[in-house]
Order: C-alpha cells, then structure tokens, then sequence
C-alpha cells in the first residue's frame, strides 16, 4: 500500500527528459515589445493566447496547454489574456506568418501559436511560436517533446518562455509549493505534509496527517524537503526524499530541533534546538554529519535563513528583549564576530521569520505590531528600506519565487467569535496583485520550489 | 480522549474562578464547589489521573511574550510538587504552549522555555529531574478559540500531564 503510494509519487516527479529545440523565425527583425516587470500590474500587456492545434483526441489537450500558459501569464499580473470569444480568425497552421492585422484590432500586443503532435508511444511534440503582433515578427520559437503525462509541465515551460522573453527575467512558473495542509478542529489540528504545483494543481499529501508536521523546505538541489515532525511525541527535525517517500530524522539531538532550511549549495541543513529553556542556532553537513553550533545566548535565536551566497546568516533573536532580525557570518557568532541587529523600523514593532531574497538584495519577513496586528514586507539586508507589502490578522511565513519578483505566505482569516480560515497568498515586490492559491483545505507554512531543473 | 479534554476544560473553568476568589485553595474550591466537580468528586481515586487534574490543578498560566512563573502561579506548581512527592512513581511531561500571536517557530521555542520554567520549579521543589519530561506546541494545541485577551490568557501555558505511574481510574 505504502510501497504504491511512493511508486505513483515517483511517476509524476520523474525528471522530464524534455528535449528542446528552438525553431526558425518566419520573418525579418524590427524594434521589440517589453515588458517592464518592476512598475507591478499598472498596465498588464494585452496577449492573444490561441487554442494549441491537436488532432483529434489531441484537440482537447491543446486547448488545455492554452488554458494552463494563459492562467500562469495572468496570475503574474505583467499580462492580459485576450478573451478567444473576441479572436476574429484564428490561423489553421504554425508554418505560416499570421494575419497580424486581426489581432491588432483586438490590441493584442502579442500572440502565442501552438501545436501539439503525438509521436510514438506516449509522446508529445509541442510546439509554440511567439509573435510580436506590432512589429511582425517572431520573439521566441521552440519544440518540445516529451512524454504526454507531463503535458502540464510543458505548458508551465512554455509560459516561462514567454515570460521571460517579454520582462527580461527568469520565470517562475514550472515551480511547485511544499506546505502543510491542515484539517481538523483548531483545537487537535491535524497537519499534513503537501504539495503541489505553484498554479495550486497536482496535489499530492506526502504525510498521513498522524503526526503533527511544521515548517517544510526545498532543498535547492535534491529532490528532498527539509521539515519537523513530532513522530513519536519527539518533535525533530526530518528530510522527505521525494523520489522514494522515506522519511529520515536529522542527527541524534538531545532537544527539540525545529525551524530548518537548507544551505544554498544543499549541503547543510541550518536549524534551531531548544534544550533546558535556551534555543540555539545549528548547522549539520549532510554528508559528513557534522553539527555546528552558530549562536551561544540565553535569549531565543530561531528562523535562520542563509544569503544566496552562503556567506551570512539572517535569523531573528529576542536578545534585545523582543524579537528582531540580526545578520552574522556563515561561520558563526559562537567563533566570529557578534551578531547584527538590522531590523529598527517604525512603530515598535517585532520582526521574523527572515527570508533572503534569491538576488540577494532584499529580506522578506513578517512584522508583529508597529501598525497593523501581522505584516509581511521586505527591507534592504542593512535593514533600510522598510517596505510592507500584505497585511492582516495573521499573516506569516513569507517564501520567494525563485526570480524573486513574487512572495508567497499564509493568512489566517476570523470567520467568527472562534473559528478562522488560513489559506496560501502570492504578491508582487511592488505590493500588487495578490491572489489567493487555491488549496483543498486549509493551508499553512509554504515554501517555494527552486526551477525544476 | 474526549473524557480527558472534557476535564481539561472543566478543570481549567474551575482554576480561573478559583484565581479570581481563594487563590491559596483550589483544591478545595474544586472538589466541593460547581456542579461538574461535585459530580465526579466521589469516583476520584486518589493518585490517579483525575486526582491530580481536578484536585490539584494540571497546568500554570504565563505572561504575554514571558516565561517566568508568575507569583500568582506558584502555589499551583507547589500543589503539583507535593502531589507528585506523594506518588514517587508518577512520571511527567510538562507541555509548553503559546498564544496565536507569535510566529510559528519562535512560539516553539517560546512553548519550551515556559515548559522549562515549570519543570524547573518542580525540580528545585524537590522532584527529580528524571521524572520530569518537556515537550513545546508552541501555538499548535490552543485550549481556547477566542481572538481576545481571555483565549490568549489560558493558552500561554504550562500543562503538567502524567505519562505513567499514576493509580487507575
């Protein structure tokens, strides 16, 4: 039973083996379209998305890649799908030059074509070509094949394609979320391990929901999640192999250990124990098990969380006598030097949960007080440049897509004297455009994917 | 599992009217006093479960963001020392918890340090510190659902919770 269950898991995290190839353009070059991702949804660029051409049983499954790219291009707010109700004439084939004329009219600034194609087996050829509809020509042009069961892979590929080739930046959309899917009575509430796509497809439970499960994390390399559990009544903290589902308890603690992420390079997992009533900041090397102690103060180190470069550290303290946000090198304070507080922003309030951006330059985290009851915003990693961009009665736990241009995080919502909602969010670095990601359940602690490599 | 919370929210109903009135005897206030404690109250056996729950009070209440045991709290954790010399081979987890309005991990921590708090007290109370296991929800296992100061109040708390050795109820 449990053997099937990690077998179907394996199925569908299998590594792609897609094989691309770019495609010719059909016409000569003229100045470009952009699109420019740092003034948030102001202006969402107008794009034609048509129905991907299939034959057959393929009809449908071309119509469906459509409907996937548009989802994720609209979800960015950078775009506007085109509604196909208002398409005029849509071309009947890739290999010739569009009829630019009627998809001015309809101020599509850009036009996406496509084809899907079975091939021997269960493969797929899909093709797309994206058009400059102004300037007549084609931006971007690529075929994929693959096996049919990754179809929605293929289309979160293609929209990163697009993205990327209109803003300038990496896409974000062939991603998934790790987060913990809750159930239950607020008082006994049941909390299981779960995944899915960053579009808030393909969910799959990756725990039973017997043992109350914090916290996860990708590791940036490895097909493992870093994560606590309280199995056995010994709250610890495991890696999840992905591929094979085995669960493994991280080294041999005397306390409660809790709070993990990975190093960049996922060589190390950073974490904190508690034992006799003082909380410190830990690393151990996975391969040699090696374990180092970081932080040696009485009061709370928690929420460690490494720059990009693996060079510092940013966790949050209440040393000065509430929580708030410090840096200290990678080795350590216990052996270097003391410590930074960075965070001093307005209204008195407590910092946590740090989060380094993957550019490096900016540290996502939620506020308590100072203003609103919970905050999540960025500052600069010398704390200056305080921003908040979502708010509420709790909201926490910020992640970063991994172009660092969205966040995702928790809110928990009063729907009565006694009860609450707590559901997944995204927003723009530019404090625009959240939407909700809709979960099966409730859902809390989210942690976003590295691109799937 | 549903007699055990049932009595946990008795037993807490009871503590706080007892804080209120006659902090110095709750035990006494419990066992003769509301309906539910004079109901139950000829079926206790002494030593057992619901001896310690009922009569001498399972759990210590913490200030917002603060772990120290409150003045007002130390009799109870003197009740539950005796008690526990009492029945030597009583054993212990004192479970840690925290309100809604920290975050996740660092509400861990905090769960742990209260727990510690009261573990402590029990040692330098004169129990050994080997029957004392600790364990933090941070904000995981809330009492009560309110979003006000009262539910806040009785869910940052230490709950001494016996694991075996106690007399069969």
């Amino acid at each position: 039973m449990k053997r099937q269950r990690q077998i179907f898991i394996r199925s569908i995290f299998a590594s792609l083996a897609i094989v691309l190839v770019s495609i010719a353009g059909l016409s000569v070059a003229h100045a470009e379209i952009r699109v420019d991702i740092t003034k948030g949804n102001a202006q969402p660029m107008p794009i034609a998305i048509t129905d991907f051409l299939g034959q057959g049983q393929d009809e449908g499954l071309g119509r469906n890649i459509s409907r996937v790219i548009s989802a994720d291009l609209e979800r960015s707010g950078l775009f506007k799908p085109i509604d196909p109700k208002a398409f005029i004439s849509v071309e009947k084939s890739m290999e010739a030059v569009p009829q630019f004329n009627n998809w001015r009219v309809l101020k599509a600034q850009a036009l996406v074509q496509g084809s899907v194609t079975a091939e021997g087996g269960d493969r797929l050829r899909v093709q797309f070509r994206l058009w400059d509809v102004f300037g007549e020509q084609q931006m971007v042009g690529q075929v994929y094949t693959t096996v049919r069961s990754n179809w929605r892979r293929i289309s979160h590929i293609i929209a990163d394609a697009i993205y990327k080739r209109m803003t300038g930046e990496d896409g974000y959309f062939d991603t998934r979320i790790v987060y913990i899917a809750e159930s239950g009575p607020e008082t006994r509430k049941a909390k299981r391990l779960s995944i899915m796509d960053q579009d808030g497809e393909n969910q799959h439970f990756l725990t039973d929901g017997k043992d109350l499960v914090l916290t996860p994390r990708f590791s940036p390399s490895r097909q493992e999640i870093t994560y606590m559990s309280y199995y056995g009544n010994l709250p610890r903290v495991y890696i999840y192999n992905i591929e094979t589902g085995r669960q493994e308890v991280l080294g041999d603690f005397p306390g409660m250990t809790f709070a993990p992420r990975f190093s960049p390079d996922g060589n190390k997992v950073i974490m904190s124990m508690a034992r006799d009533g003082n909380t410190e900041i830990y690393t151990m090397d996975l391969r040699t098990r090696a374990v180092t102690r970081l932080t040696n103060h009485p009061s709370i180190d928690t929420s460690p969380y490494y720059s990009p470069d693996g060079k510092q550290i940013v966790f949050n303290s209440d040393r000065s006598g509430t929580q708030q946000l410090y840096v200290m090198d990678a080795a350590g304070e216990v052996s270097g030097a003391p410590a930074k507080r960075i965070s001093f922003g307005s209204g008195n309030g407590r910092y946590a949960t740090p989060v380094w951006s993957p550019r490096g330059d900016l540290i996502a985290f939620t506020k308590i007080g100072g203003g609103q009851p919970f905050s999540i915003g960025v500052m600069n990693v010398d704390g200056k440049g305080e921003r908040i961009l979502a708010d509420g009665y709790l909201v926490e736990s910020p992640t970063w897509a991994p172009n660092g241009r969205v966040i995702m995080f928790f809110r928990e919502k009063t729907t009565g004297k006694t009860s609450k909602s707590t559901r997944l969010y995204t927003i723009d670095l530019t404090g625009q455009n959240e939407r909700e990601i809709l979960t099966p359940s409730d859902a809390s602690d989210p942690a976003w994917s590295p691109l799937i490599p | 599992m549903s007699f055990r919370s049932l009595t946990y929210v008795v037993a807490s109903l009871l503590l706080l009217s007892a804080c209120s009135s006659t902090p110095s005897d709750q035990g006494a206030g419990a066992g003769s006093g509301g309906a539910a404690g004079a109901a139950g109250a000829g079926q206790i056996v002494a030593g057992s479960d619901r001896d310690f729950i009922v009569n001498v009070g399972d759990r210590v209440y913490f200030d917002l963001d603060k772990f120290n045991i409150r003045n007002d709290q130390r009799a109870q954790l003197e009740k539950q020392a005796a008690w526990l010399k009492r029945y030597p081979a009583v054993q212990v987890t004192v479970e840690g918890h925290a309100d809604e309005r920290g975050t996740r991990e660092y509400n861990l921590a905090l769960g742990e340090k209260r727990a510690n708090s009261a573990k402590d007290f029990l040692v330098a109370n004169g129990i050994p510190a080997n029957r004392v296991k600790v364990i933090s929800y941070g904000k995981e296992r809330p009492v009560a659902l309110g979003h006000d100061e009262a539910s806040w109040a009785q869910n940052r708390r230490a709950v001494t919770v016996i694991t075996s050795g106690a007399a069969g109820s």
